[in-house]
């Protein structure tokens, strides 16, 4: 007797927890040839309002953690992402089409992208932090600390690589994400969801919302208590990402502005997706006490 | 409402003289109310904090819970300061939204009641926590004179805990004698009366049974206001205790045609949380509840999310925490 499938419908990831849509909406995912894969929960404007406020939670005890340890946690995602390659490969070439060897590339490259950020984690201050040079007997240090809560919409075709070339780089600096993952592709994120739960990092650092970013993303860009967001998500839509950036100058929130189309995620991606995210603090110090 | 003379007991009160006379009709009373149904009055309330409050009724009750709240500051910490900070606060909720309501009062220590009316005046009730509080063990001299002072400083309104043990040990005459006599300290010189709310801390009464006799002990002896707990005891207010209590005091304005108040406190921070209080408030109790004179929520944390849900109506977008002042 021929077996009955099992028809998943996958959840969001909220505060370290796997809750339902608070609306109890979802929505079938495809593959690249239009063939039913899953369904997804669609997020609503109530579960980006759960999301902020498991990411302000998480906010304090997360960017108060060394460097080094963060630095550990973005290599332990990248371990356990390596072993849960099989299932990476596959929702890659599901979601995107192509060959399994082109999936196989964007799991490594993705891997990799993880390992590069981790390293970064207590280099950065070196690099762009300063010893400045002032008139007067005083030590004077510029280093960079963390925005706060990150919204983060992830790219909508790069359904892996993207994602991960957007959320580590928010989050080794200290920063919490509220991410949107792409609409169309969403499983390699949700997936990549179930690798944060299980690779120490704490709830509510990444939060992933698997819906429609114009949906979400208004709720988002207007939220009081967002410090900062990425419209990579939107990127071609010129009139919605410039109804972002208007929303998000109410509390005037650091805007990391959608591209005209979506980047080459392979290219080496330089050190401002870090320092998008972070504010510089100048401490003034008297010298001989 | 502070202000009302004293006057005979309600002529439906004076029909409890006799279970009152003595400490064996007493118990013989308290016993015989009927026992609470913990399953029932537990579904009930969860049953209540079901229902979805949208639009206009949700301003409705958003403007009302922050009418309700008594700003609560009870620690050892308290400086002059801090309490003259929560006491502008209780003033203004909102600085930047006139059309947002005072609260209703502002809970403190006794000692800290002149600084708390230095700043609100008579716009907002000053209440005192009194009585040896949170404990409760003190001589009744101590407690008294506690009461006194609170009264003499200007409180508006005295919170009084009773003394659980003797509850618990069934000496109900005496947790009796040690309410009326606190409320004839409440008593000014000029004959008007502080209002006297009677805190169970029902966390420690183990039972809904025994929720149900301290309400009908306290308001035999002529408390004005039922309070949960003091908020230094885990649970503190939960639904099916104020449900308890609610049925209590309808039915004891059935019985006597006075009508008793009732204040949660402890573990109320949501807007949510306390929107759920005030469906049950006009399921349970009726709508003559629903005024800041008759249900009060003693909280502190409790109003910035009021606040928050408030201007998220007013703006359409979600607020956070960093527009509110910290209590």
């Amino acid at each position: 007797m021929a077996r009955i499938d099992v028809r998943k419908t996958y959840k969001l990831y909220i505060g370290g927890a796997f809750p339902r849509s608070e609306s109890g909406h979802s929505y079938e995912v495809t593959d690249s040839k239009g063939k039913f894969v899953a369904n997804a929960s669609l997020a609503s404007r109530k579960d980006v309002r759960d999301a902020v406020v498991a990411a302000r939670k998480a906010f304090g005890p997360w960017s108060a953690r060394t460097a080094y340890n963060r630095s550990q946690i973005l290599y332990r995602i990248a371990e356990v992402m390596e072993d849960r390659r099989p299932q990476f490969e596959e929702a890659v070439k599901q979601s995107e089409g192509g060959t399994a060897a082109a999936a196989r590339g964007q799991v490594d490259a993705a891997v990799d992208r993880l390992v590069w950020y981790a390293g970064w984690a207590d280099k950065l201050a070196q690099v762009i932090g300063n010893a400045n040079p002032v008139a007067g007997p005083f030590f004077n240090h510029t280093a960079p600390e963390p925005t706060g809560v990150v919204g983060v919409l992830a790219p909508q075709s790069s359904s892996l690589l993207g994602l991960v070339s957007v959320v580590a780089p928010a989050i080794v600096t200290g920063n919490v994400a509220v991410v949107v993952s792409s609409y169309a592709r969403p499983l390699p994120a949700v997936t990549f969801a179930e690798v944060l739960a299980t690779s120490d990092v704490p709830g509510g650092v990444v939060n992933i919302l698997t819906g429609d970013a114009a949906v979400l993303a208004p709720w988002l860009a207007a939220h009081m208590d967002v410090n900062a967001i990425d419209l990579c998500g939107v990127a071609g839509s010129a009139e919605l990402a410039t109804s972002l950036e208007v929303a998000a100058a109410d509390n005037l929130k650091r805007v990391r502005r959608a591209p005209d189309a979506e980047p080459d995620w392979t290219l080496d991606p330089g050190l401002s997706p870090m320092t998008a995210f972070v504010e510089h603090k100048t401490v003034w110090h008297p010298i001989g006490i | 409402m502070s202000t009302t003379a004293p006057t005979d007991p309600a002529p439906g009160l004076a029909a409890y003289s006799e279970v009152t006379a003595g400490e064996a009709s007493l118990r013989r009373f308290l016993h015989g109310l009927p026992g609470v149904d913990q399953v029932g009055a537990e579904a009930r309330a969860a049953g209540l904090g079901t229902r979805s409050i949208k639009t206009t009724a949700k301003a409705w009750a958003l403007d009302l819970a922050i009418r309700m709240v008594d700003l609560t500051t009870l620690e050892g910490q308290d400086t002059p300061g801090k309490v003259r900070a929560l006491a502008s606060k209780a003033l203004r909720p909102d600085p930047a939204d006139p059309s947002c309501p005072s609260v209703a009062a502002v809970c403190v220590y006794g000692d800290l009641v002149g600084e708390v009316k230095a700043v609100v005046g008579s716009e907002v009730n000053v209440a005192a926590v009194a009585t040896a509080f949170p404990s409760g063990r003190a001589s009744m001299a101590v407690k008294l004179a506690d009461t006194r002072d609170a009264v003499a400083a200007g409180a508006d309104e005295i919170d009084m805990v009773i003394d659980r043990g003797a509850f618990l040990a069934g000496h109900y005459l005496q947790v009796f004698e040690e309410i009326v006599a606190t409320r004839e300290a409440c008593v000014r010189p000029d004959g008007s009366h502080a209002h006297l709310k009677v805190i169970f801390e029902t966390g420690e009464l183990q039972t809904y049974d025994n929720v149900r006799r301290a309400s009908w002990l306290a308001m035999l002896a002529g408390a004005d206001f039922i309070k949960t707990s003091t908020g230094k005891v885990q649970p503190a207010a939960t639904l099916p205790v104020t449900l308890v209590m609610l049925e209590v005091v309808r039915d004891f304005r059935e019985a006597t045609g006075v009508q008793i108040g009732v204040k949660p406190a402890g573990g109320i921070r949501t807007a949510k949380d306390a929107i759920k209080y005030l469906v049950m408030v006009n399921e349970i109790a009726g709508d003559d509840w629903l005024d800041p004179d008759w249900f009060r929520f003693g909280a502190s944390t409790l109003l910035n999310d009021l606040l928050m849900q408030r201007t998220k109506m007013t703006t359409g977008r979600y607020s956070g925490p960093d527009y509110f002042t910290l209590d």
